[in-house]
């Protein structure tokens, strides 16, 4: 059974921080398919719409009947461990660095043999399941784990390797002013984070979660304003080095479209938390966390983004807001090209409408802050890159996917006065 | 000697004093705080363009970020609905003699000190000019609270029920105004209304009075104590700002020292 | 009924050179290649244009290829063929040149293989060696083809009762043998306490179960047996050649080869059995996969090849001489060239000028090919059977 991991010892301060290295990250344009999939937790794979073969590796025609039309469909990840081996040296550096490494072949119940990492707790020639995770090069990669859970079985490090587990690690969250925050931190804490750093933005008046973050042991409250680029400057100077997991959930939200109030006052303040925000933490925090990917168990793992579900489109109730979430969810994803290298990951949260003054005039369902917190959590546990919370998130992914424009239209009904 | 060459020679030597009566513009400066479904003051933010680096190699300056009233700032008639027809109510208007005059100070620190809600009334200023002597026209008066020494939450004192400061009721505004005729109020606290004005009839009756008046405002002012009650000169002009209904500035005062 | 395949009567097979190996090398692969070319053609005397037919088999050669060559060392072939396949191409080069020469499409074929390698050409050619692999394998420790065989290591000693001793049998034996052969990189005897005792690489395979990447180059020229006798050349001639492609594809995990798909059509075109080959050239990039090619070219039924290896001499003076000139083990292995190793080696012991390694009366012998781990088995193999035309 997997050991529980202990909290690090404090750093030599003479001993140079490990370099951040990765896993290879080249794939065929098929195989990103299945990186998608882990992305938010899947375990897919391609299907031939003729003859029903499951197949991998990812490819272009079926290997059965040579059909070019191959579905990519979830699938049982139940399986037997065929064979195993211990790699104990490597070409690839960052293997090296971490060997030996646990690896083998699984025979799927629904055909393919695969190569996997294996999970410390599998016995030899078992019955495992697979997980398909994200790794630091952000690709896919499959891991089988037994069927049973352990206790401590998160811990195992090749599968921690593929999560941004919250345990034992530093955690930012941006805004003590957001209803989530208390949620959210408590959350974090009961899984196990070390410090939960939590930003306050102007206090010289007082928030409904003040008292709420004081009463909690391992809460730290600072001064954060995300508007002000020598606010964030000042705490990236001060806790920048260990800041483990960042969860920007600093949030400006007022409703109404372009012509509702003629003006571009909350259109402005909605860019400058929503979108500059963004940009001057990750321009503050993002290279000093890039460095540290790769610095032991409480080594820099996310960067999480809690953004509204109408960044993929619009709904004009809150027709500005949705443009500044467009705004800051095409920015989180220059942020993902310009982690890649070093293997920190950007997780988006999509919520759905929250529970709160501002969405008071929306019928249910509402996304209330612990649901925040949950999926924050589940995605740092898997690994995540998108994860969508509440019911009204899901349902517009889904839309969206099945057709954009489609959906624009449902989201763009006239009223009958005009 | 002329008059202007007198008076550098006495700012020279000493005999007049220049008194700074501006709060440092400050990112974390509290400004005035509206219901949230209303337009809200900007809070003054500075952005680096360049720090003698490659976006520009000799030279460093910001871009600043901030609204009319944020910070020690001055109020135009066209601040208040009530002055919205007042000739020449824009900052950039405004007859440049009025932006240099003689001011007096009406020191309310001490009951501010006990009373939060502190109200400055006809009674105090009548009071006030038992020993100082009556206002004269065209004078800035000051309300002295000491409340610019504090900081945090304790300057805005905001409470469930809004902010708490001290400020004139309709009454002593109006009698300013109507029997005194001065050129403008100030106030160290966020605005020239208490922290409770909104609660008066009419509502923020400093601003209504004031400005419908073609009166002017003053606040966020530091450093009252350092000024006299009676025979300072005030220099407050602000910036000329096409159809701007107030303007951050620098307030000094002269005194004889 | 499938037609039957025509036999490779009237072909020579002649001219083998094997280019000394180093475990480095700052030349190219068109440097190596060529060296090994000039190598054959000075031992038939003759002269880059007398050459018509050319097959090439490399992987560093990139961004060239056969074609590439041609206008780099001056040829004018009419018949051209690259073979990227690895540890299987010779068997294939031979067959397809031998078809050539029989049809008359080219009078005298050069099969050349070679490559070179810098200190980062292994990882190099890693990263770009196939999309299943890169895609489904790497990711999973980048262990290379070294994973890859431990896991049907593994999985072949759950199976059937091999034991790391009887890999150790092979891999000491051809250390022996290695120890003969003047090019071999591997110039140390090997104990099985030293193999049994070495440092791990991919558990179960372990430091001497590899093979060591080198540089090197082997060539040999294919013309009619009229041909060579004209030119009084000592040749071998061919019995049968054999290639399959992604056999058995159903099964779980590779524990046997293409081979078993094609082995009696071999035998029964070279006219011999198991009993009457004199020595067995396999490919031995581990040594699990020259166990499975025993049992696959019918020395033993499959699982018996522990057994096998057990109680045969594997040595030059044994009772079953393999991998004569140390194999890919001890003597190297230099990308595509390794390909080569045996079959060069083969044509050199029925032609009676191997030299130190000369298994004693040599007629007939076996060289099976094995290549390209595409993803999770390797993928190509190949086998041919040659007898002594002329002796030197």
């Amino acid at each position: 059974m997997t050991e529980p991991l202990t909290f690090p010892p404090k750093k030599d301060p003479q001993k140079r921080s490990a370099t951040p290295t990765r896993p290879p990250e080249a794939r065929s344009r098929a195989s990103l398919a299945l990186t998608a999939a882990a992305a938010e937790g899947r375990f897919a794979l391609q299907v031939c719409d003729e003859c029903q073969i499951v197949q991998y590796p990812p490819r272009d025609a079926c290997m059965n009947c040579i059909g070019t039309d191959l579905r990519w469909n979830d699938v049982s990840p139940k399986g037997h461990l065929l064979a195993e081996t211990t790699v104990q040296t490597s070409t690839k550096l960052f293997f090296r660095e971490r060997a030996p490494w646990r690896m083998g072949s699984v025979k799927l119940d629904v055909g393919p043999l695969i190569l996997c990492h294996i999970h410390g707790d599998c016995t030899r020639d078992s019955a495992v399941k697979v997980l398909n995770r994200l790794d630091k090069s952000g690709q896919a990669v499959l891991i089988a784990i037994p069927l049973e859970r352990s206790d401590h079985m998160d811990d195992d490090p090749q599968l921690r390797a593929l999560s941004a587990h919250p345990k034992h690690r530093r955690i930012l969250i941006t805004d003590a002013w957001n209803p989530n925050t208390p949620a959210l931190a408590r959350a974090l804490l009961d899984a196990g984070a070390a410090t939960v750093f939590v930003g306050e933005a102007e206090s010289w008046r007082p928030h409904p979660n003040r008292d709420a973050l004081a009463s909690m042991a391992n809460v730290e409250v600072l001064p954060l304003d995300v508007t002000d680029t020598s606010s964030v400057q000042k705490l990236a100077g001060e806790i920048g080095g260990k800041t483990d997991i960042l969860i920007n959930n600093a949030r400006f939200l007022r409703p109404g479209g372009v012509l509702s109030r003629g003006d571009t006052g909350f259109a402005r303040d909605e860019m400058e938390v929503n979108y500059l925000g963004l940009m001057r933490l990750a321009q503050a925090f993002g290279p000093g966390m890039c460095a540290r990917t790769a610095d032991g168990v409480n080594s820099a793992a996310a960067w999480v983004n809690i953004l509204s579900a109408y960044a993929l489109s619009n709904t004009p109730e809150y027709g500005c807001y949705s443009a500044s979430n467009a705004a800051t969810y095409s920015l989180s994803q220059s942020l993902r090209g310009e982690f890649r290298s070093s293997g920190l990951r950007v997780m988006n949260v999509f919520v759905g409408p929250t529970e709160d003054d501002w969405h008071a005039p929306l019928p249910p369902p509402k996304v209330l802050p612990q649901s925040v917190a949950r999926s924050v959590l589940d995605g740092l546990n898997d690994g995540l890159e998108d994860v969508w919370c509440g019911d009204i998130a899901k349902d517009i992914r889904d839309r969206w996917r099945k057709n954009a424009k489609v959906l624009e239209r449902e989201m763009t009904f006239g009223s009958d006065g005009a | 000697m002329s008059t202007l060459h007198s008076l550098a020679t006495d700012i020279a030597l000493g005999n007049v004093k220049i008194i700074d009566l501006t709060h440092t513009l400050d990112p974390d400066f509290p400004v005035i705080i509206l219901p949230p479904e209303f337009g809200q003051c900007a809070r003054f933010r500075m952005e680096e363009i360049s720090a003698y680096d490659h976006r520009g190699p000799a030279w460093k300056w910001h871009n600043l970020t901030l609204s009319e009233h944020t910070g020690t700032h001055f109020d135009a008639p066209s601040h208040w609905i009530s002055g919205r027809d007042v000739p020449n109510g824009s900052v950039d208007e405004i007859p440049l003699d009025a932006f240099v005059g003689p001011v007096v100070v009406i020191d309310c620190s001490e009951g501010a000190a006990q009373n939060d809600d502190l109200e400055l009334t006809v009674e105090a200023i009548e009071n006030w000019e038992a020993e100082h002597g009556k206002i004269p026209t065209g004078t800035w008066v000051l309300m002295r609270t000491d409340w610019s020494k504090r900081s945090g939450a304790a300057y805005l004192n905001m409470r469930k029920d809004g902010p708490h400061s001290p400020g004139p009721n309709p009454e002593a505004i109006q009698f300013l105004i109507n029997e005194r005729n001065i050129r403008g109020f100030g106030t160290e606290t966020v605005g020239t209304d208490a922290g409770q004005g909104a609660h008066y009839v009419p509502p923020y009756p400093a601003h209504y009075f004031l400005h419908g008046a073609g009166k002017y405002g003053l606040q966020c002012l530091a450093n009252l104590d350092q000024l006299p009650p009676t025979g300072a000169i005030l220099l407050a002009a602000p910036l000329k700002i096409k159809n701007g209904t107030g303007s951050p500035l620098r307030v000094l005062a002269m005194i004889e020292g | 009924m499938v037609k039957a395949r025509q036999n490779y009567d009237g072909v020579a097979i002649t001219a083998p050179f094997s280019m000394p190996y180093q475990r480095y090398s700052i030349d190219t692969a068109h440097w190596w290649i060529a060296k090994a070319l000039r190598g054959s053609l000075t031992a038939a005397n003759l002269k880059p244009s007398d050459l018509d037919g050319f097959s090439v088999a490399s992987f560093t050669l990139f961004p060239d290829s056969a074609v590439g060559l041609t206008q780099h060392l001056g040829l004018c072939p009419r018949w051209l063929d690259h073979i990227p396949m690895g540890g299987a191409s010779a068997s294939v080069a031979l067959r397809r040149a031998a078809r050539a020469v029989q049809a008359g499409d080219a009078n005298i074929v050069a099969c050349v293989a070679g490559d070179t390698n810098h200190i980062d050409s292994f990882r190099n050619m890693l990263s770009s060696f196939s999309r299943f692999a890169q895609d489904a394998s790497y990711p999973y420790g980048y262990g290379g083809p070294n994973a890859n065989f431990a896991l049907l290591t593994d999985r072949y000693m759950k199976e059937y009762g091999a034991t790391r001793e009887d890999f150790g049998h092979i891999c000491v034996a051809q250390r022996d043998n290695a120890l003969r052969y003047q090019n071999a990189v591997m110039k140390k005897p090997l104990t099985l306490e030293q193999y049994m005792s070495a440092r791990p690489i991919a558990d179960p395979i372990a430091l001497f179960d590899c093979v060591m990447p080198c540089a090197g180059s082997e060539c040999f020229l294919v013309m009619s047996e009229d041909e060579a006798a004209k030119r009084n050349l000592p040749y071998a001639m061919l019995g049968g050649a054999i290639e399959r492609h992604n056999a058995h594809s159903e099964d779980d995990i590779q524990l046997r080869g293409g081979w078993t798909m094609d082995i009696d059509e071999l035998y029964a075109m070279s006219n011999c059995t198991p009993d009457d080959i004199d020595l067995l050239q396999t490919y031995d990039d581990y040594p699990v996969i020259s166990m499975m090619q025993i049992e696959d070219l019918g020395f033993c039924a499959k699982g018996e090849g522990p057994e096998f290896v057990r109680s045969h001499d594997l040595t030059i003076d044994g009772d079953f001489p393999h991998n004569t000139s140390g194999g890919q083990l001890s003597a190297g292995q230099a990308g595509a060239a390794g390909g080569y190793i045996g079959m060069v080696e083969a044509i050199r012991q029925v032609t009676g000028t191997a030299g130190g390694t000369q298994v004693k009366n040599a007629s007939i012998a076996m060289i099976s090919g094995f290549g390209m781990i595409n993803y999770d088995r390797g993928v190509c193999t190949s086998a041919s059977i040659l007898k002594t035309g002329a002796r030197a």
